[in-house]
């Protein structure tokens, strides 16, 4: 693995890789004192384009937990806002030494060029482009569910809502058919993809008859702007007919555990008591999106021997 | 000067000598060199009459860090052109007399082609006034083709009003199909490829909605209207419709769009982004067949030059726009002569002939007979090349044909009898 770029870039193995890679993360990390020497003398840096709190955190402690330099880049102001270009702000880290880059970019591909332009030889990390794709959110995802659900192949996902402008709903798909997992997206047509139906799942408008059989549901984040747009006419009509409520909870097998990647539009794509229910794994994310982040640095930067040598 | 140009087949056909004096073609046959000519040896070359471009972008005034009329008719007569349109999205914009008259004054100056300036058809390109087009068509220009390219004239009460004013003198409106309200934000052709890529999408009915409507209402108002570098293989269906109705209605594809496809996309590389975008390989072959039946009337280049820096990027804030004029022949041997879609007379008629008939220029597209301008360009058929960027002319760089081989090269090109480009003479 050179880059983590999109799902595409792993093949079945090298995923389970990672996935059993953050399992033995965890293991290592909890005790007291949480630090491995791993990565000593490494240096990560998050450059981030786009607000994201959450993630960066994510990332610099999972860097911070292996021992290596953290440097927070955040390019504010894009090239589209007259800011510093992706490419100088690039080179700028090269020459710092950065030995692996975590980017986060509102264009989709953004992370691609940094890896191909031949501005950097850093290892590249996509922390989620444009609407493209989010591959450690699909890892933390995957991971989560393989701690519920055990093995996926076989298992029912379905993901709601916004796939169309969501890059987490396109690495998720990717993923969970890689290992196995027979995945159902579902939203109104308008916030499906043109293409959607030759990805690798099933497609619904209606979500109750995907409940019943579900294992887990991740819900999208959908932005109340997309109203305006005409994506959906009402808040409220979209709740009504795609948003997760208890009534609907209770559709859900009793296994069945409920995702959200965050942050929360609560009383739109869920309610406050499906999110803060004994289904909701939504907090454990958080946790696992750490040890994921881990691994994925550990196997770009320290972890196998190969990776060292063809540096 | 006095010119022979020694055993060229002529568009393919027939050798012969042709004798190049004082800018007319004076003779034609089998022919010795008179005292002083110089002598081109043309053996195992064609002579096509001199390419005419529909769609360059010159860049000046106001962007002369991307392209002056200077470098980009130098790069034109390096492609086999000897006369180019200019379009009108300068800055200043081309929109009235002062500006277009600059523009064709700088290209009488440069006189590596003639540059003949297109008029905008709005005022400032801002689609809701219309430009003094009367003093366009009525300066030391002469301007005939207007256009507001880059922008659609999307106003269908405007674009009516304009093309029944250019009646007057005997203009065209050539319109840059694109309805705005389906391409908000648009990165690429819309299909499976740009969902999986995470790109906004630019959807065919775009392009087509405003073509099935300009088709209708210069149908209405029975004036001329040419499409732009038409990209999908439903606006070919709709300009062949309109070509069977008798409609006044000419089309242009582009080198990019018979040759490239909205793949490339997936290198999140922007030398690969233009507009309209590049589109499936159903729609290229759709574009070559119709180019093929005569339904596309020209080959026309939309040379775009942009400065390292707008391509240098992510693909989102990244210009749209490839060079053209210096591969567009090249392209169109390799799609269109070398499968057997084209023979070279009918290059000669897509990208001499018939532009120079929309663009009203009586003195390109011409027959290369005895006393017609000794206007032509001289190909060789058989070379090859590696296209390296940094060969061109033209000030810019964003060429989508970087390290592919490339089928024939232009050897010369003559403007009325004066050797425009080639070694000698």
């Amino acid at each position: 693995m050179q880059h983590l770029l999109t799902i595409a870039d792993l093949d079945r193995e090298e995923a389970v890789r990672i996935l059993d890679t953050a399992e033995e993360m965890a293991r290592l990390t909890d005790r007291a004192i949480k630090k491995l020497p791993t990565l000593r003398g490494r240096t990560v840096v998050n450059l981030f384009f786009e607000d994201s709190t959450r993630t960066r955190t994510s990332f610099e402690l999972a860097a911070k937990r292996l021992s290596a330099d953290v440097i927070n880049f955040s390019a504010k102001g894009s090239s589209v806002s007259k800011g510093e270009s992706l490419k100088d702000t690039a080179l700028t880290l090269e020459a710092m030494g950065a030995d692996a880059i975590v980017v986060r970019h509102s264009a989709s591909g953004a992370p691609h060029r940094l890896a191909h332009a031949g501005w950097v030889s850093a290892r590249i990390v996509n922390a989620g482009d444009g609407t493209h794709a989010h591959p450690t959110q699909a890892l933390l995802d995957a991971f989560t569910m393989r701690r519920h659900l055990g093995d996926l192949a076989g298992r029912r996902v379905v993901i709601v809502g916004d796939v169309l402008h969501s890059r987490v709903a396109r690495s998720n798909v990717e993923l969970l058919s890689l290992l196995g997992a027979q995945v159902t997206l579902v939203g109104p047509p308008t916030l499906l993809p043109v293409g959607v139906e030759s990805w690798p799942c099933q497609v619904s408008y209606e979500l109750d008859p995907a409940l019943a059989k579900a294992d887990a549901v991740t819900m999208l984040r959908v932005q109340h702007e997309r109203m305006a747009a005409s994506f959906f006419p009402s808040a409220r009509e979209y709740a009504r007919r795609y948003g997760l409520d208890s009534g609907r909870l209770r559709l859900l097998p009793d296994h069945a555990i409920v995702l959200h990647p965050g942050p929360m539009n609560r009383g739109m794509e869920i309610t406050a008591d499906v999110a803060d229910s004994d289904r909701s794994v939504i907090v454990e994310q958080v946790g696992n999106g750490v040890l994921v982040r881990m691994a994925v640095l550990y196997l770009l930067l320290g972890g196998s021997g190969a990776a060292e040598e063809d540096r | 000067m006095t010119v022979l140009v020694r055993g060229a087949s002529l568009l393919g056909g027939p050798r012969a000598d042709l004798l190049l004096d004082r800018g007319v073609i004076t003779e034609l046959g089998h022919l010795s060199a008179p005292a002083g000519a110089a002598v081109v040896d043309a053996d195992g070359l064609l002579a096509l009459p001199g390419l005419v471009d529909l769609h360059t972008h010159l860049r000046e005034p106001g962007r002369e860090d991307a392209e002056t009329v200077e470098s980009g008719t130098a790069a034109a007569a390096a492609g086999g052109f000897t006369a180019v349109h200019a379009m009108a999205n300068t800055e200043p914009v081309a929109d009235t007399a002062g500006v277009v008259e600059q523009v064709w004054r700088l290209g009488r100056d440069a006189g590596h082609c003639d540059v003949h300036p297109v008029g905008a058809v709005t005022v400032g390109l801002a689609g809701r006034q219309l430009a003094e087009l009367g003093a366009m068509a009525e300066s030391a220009a002469r301007v005939r083709v207007f256009s507001d390219d880059g922008h659609c004239v999307s106003d269908a009460a405007l674009m009516r009003r304009a093309l029944e004013y250019v009646k007057a003198f005997d203009g065209v409106v050539a319109q840059h199909a694109q309805e705005p309200a389906l391409t908000a934000g648009a990165q690429m052709n819309e299909g499976e490829l740009s969902g999986r890529l995470g790109l906004a999408g630019w959807p065919a009915v775009a392009e087509e909605a405003i073509i099935a409507r300009d088709i209708l209402l210069a149908a209405h108002v029975s004036s001329r209207v040419h499409i732009c570098h038409v990209s999908t293989a439903g606006a070919v269906d709709l300009v062949r419709w309109a070509k069977a109705k008798g409609w006044p209605v000419t089309a242009e594809a582009t080198p990019h769009h018979l040759m490239l496809t909205e793949d490339l996309a997936a290198t999140y590389d922007p030398v690969y982004k233009v507009n309209p975008p590049l589109r499936s390989a159903e729609d290229v072959a759709a574009l070559q067949e119709g180019l093929a039946d005569g339904t596309i009337d020209v080959v026309a280049t939309d040379h775009a030059p942009h400065p390292r820096e707008a391509k240098d990027c992510e693909w989102a804030s990244a210009a749209f726009g490839m060079l053209g004029l210096e591969t567009a022949l090249a392209v169109v041997q390799h799609t269109m002569v070398e499968p057997g879609k084209l023979d070279w007379a009918g290059v000669a008629d897509r990208m001499s002939v018939r532009p120079a008939r929309i663009g009203r220029l009586p003195d390109h597209g011409r027959p290369l007979e005895v006393g017609e301008p000794a206007t032509l360009t001289l190909v060789d058929p058989t070379a090859r090349r590696t296209v390296q960027a940094a060969d061109s002319l033209s000030r810019s760089r964003n060429i989508p044909y970087a390290g592919l081989s490339l089928p024939g090269a232009v050897v010369a090109t003559f403007l009325r009898g004066r050797r425009t480009f080639g070694g000698r003479a």
